[in-house]
């Protein structure tokens, strides 16, 4: 470096490598312009200079742009950065590029680099929102989730009479997969239905001890724990464990095929999606969710039985019979049917979400977040709808 | 000043001792031996082709040189250093040197194209973000993509992403580039192009390749040497230049292969 104040280097340059700082000057000479670099050009060492297009503003069409690269030390890609900065402004005032004196390697990579860059206006992801736009929001999603309400309803009517062909025997529909689904969703899953349905007994009868204890009413959490859960809480925690477990592996595992493109190849040698996919992950729950539902009121109400002998004065047979008394038969075949209805919804929208998802790993995971979300709120809103039907029914 | 770039580190070094070296490695997975008591080396500057048939390994021994697959026995040494021996933070360090095109590309589907050849940059150096965008164009502008660099990698055609893995492999500036397949499904004017691609880039770079490849045309014109594996006998059965092992190779099965000949003795056709 000889004269600081003519150099042009980055300021507030990091180094990193012991080095001397890249610098760069523009001499007139005849016939064009030259530039003269110097120091070493190293893209890991900090910020490059930039070549100021103006730079090159009296250079006219036929001038050479030269180099003189004696005072250059090391480079990488950062010099060639810099270059290209120079050969597209040269390129733009119609001046000849002369690389003749740069090193052989960095020419070659300069020939690789076009000469004009269509500078891509980045995309705007949050534009401007007009003033409306809560209306028009509400309207979009709105429509959206008609939409999704006819594709799924669709799609439960595809599945049940892919079910029904399947009853007849006369579904696209391999037996391997359906005993693989069946598989997954039911024996796999009894350790946490049974965990999660023991624990709701236990609670629900620790709640109603503490409370009717206080009226003597001790033999009355048979009662409740039995109403409990055969009506309502075996029925939905089951759901909203097979909800988080299976409906989310169907979202992701659909998705992950997309992205693979097996759901082309399946669309293409005529196989449907909802006979493959759909049915086998649909039947399987609606096979298994039931019986997980009567298994779930049983180890429940035996969470319930714990608590209540070794907290009140209660009797084994006097609290089985008490149960027995409490809940009628009906009451089994409300949250049975309640269960099937809810492994329906589970797997037709699981299916549906994993269907629709994108092509990327990200994808895949919002597909299973969704598809666990949606279950589970679907889940508890159905059971909401039940009620109100079971209230106006009178069961 | 001089040619070549000299930001590489070590690149002073005399030419003559290998840049990697693997000795005596034998590969597997579990009980099953994929290639056993491979030795060759890798000349600075060089383009070397790990030949074979379909299925023989290839891309097994390059996961083992990139550390991906640890080898049951022998040793791969980076400039005098045994790879496998060290520490992992150690094989890290070595591995930033590396630049690696998987067969698939193997983008990252979640970011753009140029958030894809940014993030090693974004991890490893201190770049602010203006010049690694600067960089990522650069980088994207050597395969000719530089207009793709806001694209997600599913919007691109296979030979774009092939040539975007390659802008991403070249991200940190790596002396070593690994390629896997790069030419594997691309046409031949596209896959001719990308042969003059990874010409001009090991001059322009000074880097050294490794290819793994079976596809000829590719092989002759741009490798300079490479060694020859065998599914059958799992070991190395040929070392040398494509070209050199077409001209000349008293092994009949590799002379086969770079003829694209039959081989009679086997009665059925082994190049597919």
């Amino acid at each position: 470096m000889t004269n600081e104040a003519d150099v042009r280097g980055p300021t507030g340059l990091s180094v990193v490598h012991e080095g001397r700082q890249p610098h760069w000057q523009l001499d007139h000479i005849d016939g064009g312009s030259r530039i003269v670099l110097g120091g070493d050009w190293l893209a890991q060492a900090g910020t490059i200079a930039e070549f100021p297009p103006s730079e090159i503003g009296g250079l006219t069409t036929g001038q050479h742009l030269s180099f003189d690269t004696a005072g250059l030390g090391r480079w990488d890609t950062g010099l060639i950065a810099f270059l290209w900065d120079a050969k597209r402004a040269a390129a733009t005032a119609g001046a000849v590029f002369d690389v003749s004196a740069l090193p052989v390697a960095a020419s070659k990579l300069l020939g690789l680099l076009p000469d004009s860059l269509s500078n891509p206006a980045a995309r705007v992801r949050h534009g401007f929102r007009p003033v409306n736009w809560p209306v028009n929001w509400i309207g979009g999603q709105t429509a959206v989730l008609l939409n999704e309400l006819g594709v799924v309803t669709g799609l439960l009517i595809t599945t049940l009479r892919g079910g029904a062909f399947a009853a007849l025997g006369r579904a696209r529909m391999r037996r391997v997969d359906l005993y693989a689904n069946i598989r997954d969703a039911g024996p796999s899953a009894l350790i946490i239905v049974s965990v999660v349905n023991f624990l709701i007994g236990a609670i629900l009868a620790f709640v109603g001890a503490v409370q009717l204890r206080k009226f003597a009413a001790d033999m009355y959490v048979a009662n409740l724990v039995g109403l409990a859960l055969v009506r309502e809480m075996a029925a939905v925690m089951t759901a909203i464990v097979m909800a988080g477990r299976t409906g989310g592996a169907y979202a992701a595992r659909i998705a992950t095929m997309k992205g693979n493109e097996e759901i082309d190849a399946l669309t293409v040698i005529g196989v449907p999606v909802s006979d493959y996919i759909v049915l086998p992950a649909v039947l399987a729950l609606v096979f298994t969710m039931p019986f997980l539902y009567l298994y779930g009121c049983l180890v429940g109400m035996l969470g319930g039985f714990v608590v209540s002998i070794s907290m009140l004065n209660i009797t084994g047979s006097g609290y089985l019979h008490q149960t027995l008394d409490a809940v009628p038969f009906g009451q089994f075949v409300f949250g049975f049917v309640k269960s099937i209805a809810f492994a329906l919804m589970i797997g037709v929208t699981s299916c549906r979400i994993g269907l629709k998802a994108g092509r990327s790993a990200a994808d895949v995971g919002v597909a299973a977040t969704r598809a666990v979300v949606v279950g589970i709120v679907g889940v508890i809103a159905m059971d909401a709808i039940f009620a109100v039907i079971a209230d106006v029914l009178g069961i | 000043m001089s040619d070549a770039p000299h930001a590489v580190p070590g690149s002073t070094v005399a030419g003559s001792a290998p840049l990697l070296s693997v000795r005596g490695v034998t590969l597997a997975f579990g009980p099953k031996v994929i290639q056993r008591d491979l030795s060759f080396d890798v000349r600075r500057g060089s383009i070397f082709a790990l030949m074979g048939g379909s299925g023989c390994g290839k891309s097994t021994v390059l996961k083992s040189m990139v550390g991906l697959l640890r080898p049951r026995a022998g040793k791969i040494v980076v400039e005098g250093d045994d790879y496998w021996s060290g520490s992992e933070t150690r094989r890290a360090e070595t591995g930033r040197r590396f630049g690696v095109l998987f067969q698939s590309a193997a983008l990252w589907s979640g970011l753009t194209v140029g958030q894809n050849v940014a993030l090693p940059m974004q991890m490893f150096t201190k770049l602010d973000e203006a010049t690694i965008r600067r960089l990522v164009k650069v980088k994207l502008g050597l395969v000719d993509l530089a207009e793709a660099i806001d694209m997600a990698p599913s919007a691109l055609s296979g030979g774009m992403r092939k040539r975007a893995g390659l802008a991403r492999a070249l991200s940190l500036d790596p002396d070593i580039l690994f390629f896997d397949e790069p030419s594997a499904g691309l046409d031949p004017i596209t896959s001719r192009r990308l042969d003059d691609l990874i010409l001009n880039l090991r001059d322009g770079l000074g880097a050294t390749i490794i290819i793994v490849s079976h596809e000829l045309p590719s092989l002759f014109a741009i490798a300079d040497d490479g060694v020859f594996l065998d599914g059958q006998s799992k070991t190395a059965i040929a070392h040398g230049a494509p070209t050199a092992l077409r001209e000349s190779c008293a092994h009949p099965h590799v002379r086969a292969f770079m003829r694209r000949e039959r081989l009679d003795t086997e009665g059925k056709d082994r190049m597919q």
